[in-house]
């Protein structure tokens, strides 16, 4: 657990550096977790995907899957990895603010 | 007469069944099992056929077998559950009804949902050890394998057993040391996660374990295609990753009976409570086991503890009242690490694995997330255990629930993994496996 301050606001994060309460998330914060991870510009359809997460999360308790993602979605598995290099699942889970999705034990 | 009927005579459908017929007066209660065939195979087996440790006849045992007298075995295939008549229809024309339904069909590997892995070279140069078919094909593969890359490899989570792709892995090491030829060998293991396993302690003593074993480990590997002709996996990134001999976890799904009759998720899971177990799909539906979306290891040892929690809210539900017991994702399991020695580790939802001891806290007299002999012993010991304990539902409700007596949450040194010793002359699976 540690506390950031992010845009003079203090956030949550947990040891992987998802955040604990996805209340205190806004637009802002997520560009901030966005950059971190090498994604300096979010556009829409990144956007698509993060809201898509944040929906999942607030109506499930958890992040989607992959393959959940894609089907629900609407965004194909190809262009999720080119949206979000190296692990969309995770990476869209940091930058939505949500917890990270239990899809991976 | 009430109806109770069960889908499935794996682990889960098999305790379950035997477990509700020694509760359920039989003047009231007829149970009902439903299964394809009636083989059972011991799945923990599989592991070790494409090394020797087992013949593909060790493993598997006649389903009905394995079920109280009272129950009833039907051999065959689920065409249709339908929640709203209270029937499950199947193939060649029986329909079931029921009061209750236990859904416990398990996980299974999909080959068909990732490109390219079903081909000319599928069960050759693209094996698997999830089936008695893929299991006793790899072992041909390894004995036929005059080195190369070896590329140990998951597709997409979860999977069912999320360690046996590791364990794989550190018994290829051993086998190839004690031919010998372990020099001519390289092994890959590439997963879809960013370490060794999903939890951090023990991803970081896993890692240790592949480092001392000249393992490579390829992390956040999604597969988007397998490329037959070029022996090279390909991920969605667009990194390649080339083999000659490829030991793939397919993608896993759930019966695809569940899918089309309406009551799965995108993988054909049974989305269910993750405390109570009861389905989300009826309030006269169960779901066990691997069948369930919980977000718990999918093994033998998670269903055997879902089994106790499960059984009491049955009875609950049945008398009238709300169901109380509570799972808490408790999970455990033995990891072969080769040479006759294994790891063992204990964890639920909110604990990851941790050092200490188990079963018996401070005592053991197996230690968790240590290397030993005993470790290694004790898995093999479960062959037993499984069929003569667990199965007919007679092991003592011990550990059900998740304890932190006798375990070490502070920060811990690093796993010390010693460099493997010397190969041993005979493989030593062999030896114990005749004495079981």
């Amino acid at each position: 657990m540690s506390i950031r301050t992010i845009n003079n606001k203090p956030v949550d994060f947990d040891a992987e550096g998802f955040m604990t309460n996805y209340k205190d998330w806004d637009l802002g914060i997520a560009q901030v977790i966005a950059t971190e991870e090498g994604i300096p510009t979010l556009s829409d359809r990144h956007l698509v995907v993060v809201n898509f997460m944040r929906k999942e999360f607030e109506t499930k308790g958890d992040g989607p899957s992959i393959r959940r993602l894609t089907k629900e979605s609407g965004v194909p598995t190809k262009e999720l990895y080119d949206l979000f290099p190296g692990g969309p699942a995770k990476k869209a889970a940091k930058i939505a603010g949500i917890k990270k999705p239990h899809g991976c034990i | 007469m009430k109806e109770f009927v069960i889908l499935g005579a794996g682990t889960a459908g098999t305790i379950m069944a035997n477990k509700l017929a020694r509760a359920l007066p039989a003047r009231e209660w007829r149970i009902t099992v439903v299964d394809r065939d009636d083989h059972h195979a011991y799945q923990p087996g599989f592991l070790f056929v494409p090394f020797h440790g087992y013949e593909p006849s060790d493993i598997v045992r006649s389903r009905r077998r394995y079920l109280d007298r009272r129950v009833l075995f039907a051999e065959a295939l689920v065409e249709r559950i339908a929640p709203d008549q209270r029937r499950v229809y199947l193939k060649g024309g029986r329909v079931l009804s029921y009061d209750f339904l236990i859904i416990a069909t398990g996980t299974r590997p999909e080959p068909a949902q990732n490109e390219g892995m079903l081909g000319a070279e599928w069960h050759k140069s693209v094996g698997e050890f999830y089936t008695l078919a893929g299991c006793t094909a790899l072992r041909r593969q390894l004995d036929g394998f005059k080195g190369g890359r070896l590329v140990v490899h998951i597709s997409e989570m979860p999977i069912k057993c999320p360690v046996a792709p590791l364990e794989f892995a550190f018994l290829a090491d051993a086998y190839f040391r004690a031919k010998g030829m372990r020099e001519k060998v390289e092994i890959d293991y590439v997963t879809p996660l960013s370490s060794a396993f999903t939890k951090p302690k023990a991803a970081e003593a896993l890692g240790g374990f592949l480092d001392a074993r000249r393992i490579h480990l390829t992390p956040d590997f999604a597969l988007a295609r397998v490329d037959q002709e070029a022996k090279k996996i390909v991920s969605w990134d667009e990194r390649e990753v080339p083999y000659d001999l490829l030991v793939t976890v397919p993608t896993n799904m759930g019966d695809p009976v569940i899918g089309s009759s309406g009551l799965g998720d995108e993988l054909n899971y049974v989305p269910t409570d993750r405390h109570t177990l009861l389905s989300k799909a009826a309030p006269n539906i169960f779901a066990l086991g691997d069948a369930t979306d919980l977000p718990a290891s999918k093994a033998g040892s998670v269903a055997h503890f879902q089994a106790d929690i499960l059984f009491e809210n049955i009875r609950s539900v049945i008398a009238g009242r709300a169901p109380e017991a509570g799972f808490d994702g408790h999970a455990n399991c033995f990891i072969e690490t080769g040479d006759g020695k294994a790891l063992l580790i204990d964890f639920s939802y909110e604990v990851e694995p941790l050092p200490g001891h188990f079963p018996l806290p401070f005592i053991g007299p197996l230690s968790l997330l240590k290397e030993s002999r005993l470790n290694h012993f004790g898995k093999l010991m479960f062959k037993w255990v499984y069929w003569n304990l667990l199965l007919p539902a007679r092991l003592p409700a011990v550990g059900t629930h998740f304890s932190m007596l006798g375990k070490r949450p502070g920060p811990i040194s690093p796993i010390q993994s010693p460099p493997p010793s010397p190969p041993p002359s005979t493989p030593q699976l062999h030896e114990y496996s005749h004495h079981q």
